[in-house]
């Protein structure tokens, strides 16, 4: 288990019940009142820690290396998953896995961004930076889930869409305003769950739809609170502060008219119990799909265009 | 001489310029020096070099517009602090001073008007206010200068100049790419056209959406447009850039615009793009 700097009072409690038990084991001496004070103490800790994170802990807990990623919920929550690759023009792109599956009994299209586990997936997943190969990738298989007329999942999980020279030349820009385009019209039910980074355009380019699902501890912005911090103050020093600014957590997005729902973690995040999590969000999933399923085409997609028509702050002054 | 007519109360029309002061220029370009008079002529672009000067939405209406044909609308959306954004100061104070130094009351502005007698809509950004930046207001601007090219079926021109997404409004920036794409669906499926006009620069969540979504993307030579900037890429890859990626030149050679024009042509190609698409 990896731990974050905030967690360390935590792990130290956690290893010192570890070594009791061990001891315990070894000595045949019986240390269970001890074991339990120091349990109802770690429990008590976790409960002050979770239930108190300031923003920037929770853009901590979103890229925690054992959070689970798209496929681990695939594989968690549908069965008889088949990945279906490329994008039929220039490439299969590995940020960005996608196919059919069965959710509960019907089958689903499921498209998300992918990020790798150790040194060598990272790199091949470009750390879940897609190309623009991946978003028409992603677009393929959603007509494809339109033609035979079956729901999206969508799971969001990047730090941005890649910034790289040959994704400038292939067009970007283009690829993720065409998914825009065309998501705000398909004619089937669309639930974007994000699960991790909503890192701005890259997230949102494979994020529009008819309900948005958030994890609470997942952070979705225009910005990385680091890039924030280095174009506003100048100085790569004040992400904390700009990821205060950005309120970027589910809970300010809910409160902001963005996202539906907050869908919970089990304590101290979804790496913790990745079943569990899984769980939860399915549950979620299959809740806004019971409501969407029965709609029409026509008010599928005249409703998505009326949320997406309501976002934003304005005033309006005649003087 | 102007483009406008006064008919809604509470526009009010721009008295700033983003182009330099005085009777003598010196090019940004080639630093030539010629008189203003020749210069406005030719749509504050370089008699010498061909350098294009970024200007303002005064300009490009003026530019765009026959005489006494433009009528602004909209002009009544202010922005909002709805975050509470503070950096190393208050949003609401960025907007204060934008709106002192510019005289506009966001990045955008969007009219009606005659384009050598063709009815059309334009909405014009302005990259003087906070980098072109697109928050609520730029958004919903855009959205409904989108509706009313629908309803009205007039032919809808958006000449972009931005950042991108404005970062003092966060979610509420993004979702605004999501907005303005899904207008522009219904746009198109009322066969209404939409000419998209990218000057310098254009990058970010702009480019990501609405300006990369035109049924003919035009771009002003030289013009930086991309997703990501240039010194991010650079940071990416570790090396130095290769001369013109980026450029307008580089977009069409990669086939994501259909011409660069020079904006001394922009007036005559829009207007006879119209009659090809209505005609
Ligand atoms: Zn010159």
């Amino acid at each position: 288990m990896n731990y974050l700097d905030f967690e360390r009072p935590i792990a130290e409690l956690e290893e010192k019940i570890r070594e009791m038990r061990l001891l315990a084991e070894s000595t045949g001496s019986d240390l269970t009142a001890e074991i339990d004070r120091l349990e109802r103490r770690v429990q008590e800790l976790r409960e002050r820690t979770y239930r108190n994170l300031t923003r920037w802990q929770r853009v901590q807990l979103a890229r925690h290396p054992d959070r689970p990623y798209t496929l681990d919920y695939i594989h968690l929550m549908t069965t008889g998953f088949v990945e279906l690759h490329g994008d039929r023009c220039f490439a299969d792109d590995p940020a960005i896995v996608g196919g059919l599956a069965k959710f509960n009994g019907r089958t689903v299209l499921v498209v998300g961004h992918q990020k790798g586990r150790d040194v060598k997936s990272r790199q091949y997943r470009r750390f879940g930076m897609p190309n623009p190969e991946g978003y028409r990738k992603a677009l393929r298989l959603m007509k494809l889930a339109a033609k035979f007329n079956k729901p999206i999942i969508s799971f969001l999980d990047t730090p941005g869409a890649y910034p790289g020279l040959e994704a400038e030349e292939r067009g970007q820009a283009e690829a993720i305003a065409r998914n825009l385009l065309e998501m705000s019209r398909l004619p089937v039910p669309i639930v974007v769950c994000v699960i991790g980074e909503g890192g701005s355009g890259g997230a949102l380019g494979i994020g529009v739809g008819d309900r948005i699902l958030m994890q609470e501890n997942a952070w979705y912005s225009v910005i990385s609170p680091e890039s924030c911090s280095a174009i506003l103050w100048r100085s790569w020093d004040y992400k904390e502060q700009a990821a205060e600014a950005l309120k970027l957590t589910a809970q300010d997005l809910f409160e902001l008219g963005i996202v539906d729902r907050i869908v919970a973690e089990p304590l101290g995040g979804a790496h913790r119990n990745p079943q569990e999590a899984a769980r939860l969000l399915a549950e979620a999933i299959e809740e806004a799909l019971t409501e969407l399923l029965p709609k029409d085409p026509e008010t599928l997609i005249r409703e998505r265009r009326e949320k997406y028509s309501r976002m934003g702050a304005w005033i309006e002054t005649y003087l | 001489m102007t483009w406008y007519k006064r008919t809604e109360s509470g526009i009010q029309t721009s008295i700033r310029r983003d182009v330099p002061a005085g009777l003598w220029i010196k090019c940004e370009g080639c630093a030539e020096i010629f008189h203003r008079t020749q210069w406005r002529e030719r749509a504050y672009t370089c008699p010498h070099c061909g350098y294009h000067q970024q200007i303002g939405s005064e300009e490009y209406f003026e530019l765009l517009f026959d005489e006494d044909s433009g009528e602004e609308f909209n002009g009544h959306l202010r922005p909002v602090d709805r975050l509470g954004f503070v950096d190393r100061k208050p949003y609401t104070q960025r907007l204060l001073e934008a709106q002192r130094e510019t005289g506009l009351m966001e990045a955008v502005r969007t009219a009606v008007g005659l384009i050598h007698g063709r009815a059309a809509i334009v909405a014009c950004m302005d990259f003087a206010f906070i980098g072109g930046s697109m928050g609520s207001v730029v958004g919903e601007k855009i959205a409904r200068a989108i509706d009313r090219a629908r309803q009205e079926g007039l032919p809808l021109i958006i000449i972009s100049q931005s950042g991108g997404a404005r970062m003092m409004e966060s979610a509420l920036s993004l979702m605004q790419m999501a907005k303005t794409s899904a207008k522009l669906a219904e746009l198109a499926e009322a066969r209404v056209p939409y000419f998209s006009v990218l000057t310098h620069p254009t990058t970010g969540g702009v480019t990501a959406s609405y300006a990369m979504l035109g049924d003919v993307n035009i771009a002003e030579p030289g013009a930086l447009i991309g997703f990501a900037g240039p010194r991010v890429i650079k940071q990416t890859i570790g090396s130095e850039l290769p001369k013109g990626f980026q450029r307008a030149e580089f977009l069409l050679e990669h086939g994501f615009v259909d011409m660069v024009v020079h904006r001394t042509q922009l007036k005559a190609t829009l207007a006879h793009l119209i009659d090809l698409f209505l005609g």
